[in-house]
């Protein structure tokens, strides 16, 4: 069944019949292209929502105070809510045991310039650990410091992109520039993972801030972070017990919904990964759709090329074939064709996959891949399909009477 | 070479049978060019059919070549086909995508002979039918005499005892098919054993033997005189 002279009349007949081998091998190219794409894109999907995330670290609560919507205690609703230096300083004694670190973050625009240049960039005053909520990358000079802190220096962290807008190619460390119509020193130069609008910010002593702002003890946002060891469902009872220690020292009502935000972005982190599951799952579905399409598709070819056959087949059967050979002639036809287009689609769609890498960022797809024993199970998946497909109308036409099927016109 | 002994057929449309072919007895010896001539319905292309083991009998002996030919299933049936028997049809049935020379060559390749030797065969039976220059045509660019020509080559090729041709000019205007037919009288003049199953008197005459069928029995059954074909090209 395998030998060479077999595979020579099974080429031939494949040369011979160009528009039948296409129709066959496109269907099956076309299957397992879409089929890799759409797999890949599910991957980058869950890729994208990972990278969100990815610059920021995970392990970090934000505590934004809000405007109350209910009177609590004698107090009238609508109060806004403010936090201080004090009510920082109770986070760290209160809840040490399972605090990594903490820090006040306040967030101003500004005016800022340099010799001939200037812009508008945001100022965030913030305290040291701020650099790892951030995940902030040092490319020049230092960050911020405790020393910073407590003396209130005047020193400043800016973005690469604010470097590059302002000094262009000249060196940025230890020049001074006006904020808002104060100087500050520059001391180092950030990048960041998150884009170029994490890169145009600058970096303040919160307590510098503090200070031009007519020695005020007020903070716009505090950001916590929690031990990792204590794990998602140690992180969710920390998340509580911050929120009821805040409303009590704040006078919240525990029901009100405005009075106090507190973002938690592991718990935001694991909905998103478990929505891009989904997602992939929704799109896998899809996928397989398509492989069983490309299934019917060339079932439907190979019943086609049968009947197509029938009276070649009665001919070849008055010559001499049995009808093992007539089954074996199609079937290894059909493999054969089915194989090569099989694996070219399967090429071809990790081609596109890989030339696309960051392309479709836009539309929350990176780097979207297929893990390469998926596309070849899928593959050979279709072909085995493909063969059984092309066996039964082998099978039938190989039972028919050579009378009966050279009457077939 | 061919052996048939009471030989029933019938066909079941229905609820009715149609029986086809009603006792027939007949021989042929090797060598001998047989027509088999009737009106249409007369039973004689079911019976050229069950000779090339195309169909099968209800009852009968049918021997060939000292072989009983009997519960045949579809693959010994093909190697038989193969081994003793070539086919010639009205229609030609050429694979229409394969060249002259590569139908010629298609019963030899179930006859596992090597590639090589399988072309220079076939090579050698167009020549015979004198279509060497035409062996890379396809039967579409030949004529349908040439078509002919090519597929009583095909049948030669597998040097069979017996070769049956099923109105093999039905299709072939006069002129052709006394061409045709001087073909297969040289083929006969070698010694080949041919059995033509026709409708038309000359081509039958044209035979060394006519056997007359009517309603499924064999009404008359002749030595003739021979008629050249040649005479008439």
């Amino acid at each position: 069944m395998f030998s060479r002279d077999n595979w020579k009349e099974i080429f031939e007949t494949i040369q011979k019949n160009k528009l039948r081998t296409f129709l066959s091998g496109f269907t099956v190219a076309l299957g397992i292209l879409i089929f890799v794409v759409l797999f890949g894109f599910g991957n980058g999907l869950i890729n994208t929502f990972d990278d969100f995330f990815g610059d920021d670290a995970t392990n970090v609560f934000y505590l934004f105070p809000g405007r109350t919507s209910m009177p609590y205690k004698g107090y009238k609703s609508n109060r806004q809510i403010e936090f201080e230096n004090d009510d920082l300083a109770d986070i760290n004694k209160n809840f040490a045991l399972f605090l990594e670190y903490s820090t006040p973050r306040i967030s101003r625009g500004g005016l800022v310039k340099y010799k001939e240049e200037s812009n508008n960039y945001t100022t965030r005053a913030v305290g040291p650990a701020h650099q790892y909520a951030e995940k902030t990358i040092m490319m020049k000079g230092r960050y911020l410091n405790k020393e910073d802190i407590k003396n209130k220096t005047k020193y400043a962290v800016i973005g690469r992109l604010v470097e590059k807008d302002l000094f262009g190619t000249s060196n940025s460390i230890g020049e001074y520039i006006d904020v808002a119509g104060s100087a500050f020193k520059v001391i180092g130069v950030f990048q960041d993972d998150g884009g170029d609008r994490e890169e145009r910010y600058i970096y303040m002593p919160y307590t510098t801030r503090q200070l031009i702002e007519k020695n005020t003890d007020k903070l716009d946002q505090i950001i916590v972070a929690f031990k990792p060891e204590i794990g998602y469902v140690g992180a969710m009872a920390f998340e509580k017990s911050l929120d009821k220690f805040i409303r009590e020292k704040k006078y919240i009502s525990p029901k009100d919904q405005n009075g106090l935000f507190i973002r938690n972005v592991a718990d935001q982190l694991k909905q998103n990964q478990q929505f891009a599951r989904v997602l992939q799952l929704i799109v896998a579905f899809v996928a397989f759709g398509t492989i069983v399409a490309g299934i019917i598709g060339i079932s439907n070819i190979m019943v086609f090329v049968v009947k197509e056959r029938t009276k070649e087949l009665g001919i070849r059967k008055a010559l001499g074939a049995t009808p093992r050979s007539v089954i074996g002639t199609i079937l290894l036809e059909s493999i054969f064709i089915t194989t090569i287009s099989g694996f070219v689609g399967m090429l071809i769609g990790i081609g596109i996959l890989s030339s696309l890498g960051e392309k479709l960022k836009d539309f929350f797809i990176t780097n979207p891949s297929i893990n390469i024993g998926t596309a070849i199970f899928a593959t050979i998946l279709l072909i085995v399909f493909g063969g059984l497909a092309g066996y039964i109308p082998a099978r039938r036409a190989a039972r028919i009477k050579p009378i009966v099927a050279l009457r077939d016109e | 070479m061919i052996e048939i002994k009471d030989l029933h057929k019938s066909y079941q449309m229905g609820s009715n049978s149609l029986h086809v072919l009603k006792g027939i007895n007949f021989s042929v010896k090797a060598g001998e060019l047989v027509a088999i001539m009737g009106s249409s319905g007369s039973g004689k292309s079911t019976l050229l059919n069950i000779l090339g083991m195309l169909d099968v009998a209800n009852s009968g002996e049918y021997k060939l070549d000292g072989v009983t030919i009997k519960d045949l299933n579809e693959t010994k049936a093909a190697k038989y086909r193969n081994k003793f028997l070539g086919f010639v049809f009205q229609s030609f049935n050429l694979i229409n995508y394969k060249t002259a020379l590569e139908n010629v060559a298609l019963p030899l390749y179930y006859q596992r002979i090597p590639r090589k030797e399988r072309q220079e065969k076939a090579m050698k039976y167009l020549e015979m039918v004198g279509l060497k220059e035409w062996s890379h045509h396809l039967p579409s660019e030949l004529s349908g005499g040439q078509n002919q020509r090519v597929a009583v080559a095909r049948a030669m090729a597998s040097e069979p005892k017996v070769i049956l041709a099923d109105e093999l000019t039905g299709a072939l205007d006069s002129t052709t098919s006394y061409e045709v037919m001087d073909l297969i009288q040289k083929i006969n003049d070698q010694g080949n054993t041919i059995l033509v199953v026709t409708h038309e008197d000359d081509i039958a005459h044209m035979c060394k033997r006519i056997v007359y069928l009517k309603d499924g029995v064999i009404i008359k059954d002749e030595k003739v005189k021979q008629v050249r074909a040649s005479e008439y090209v």
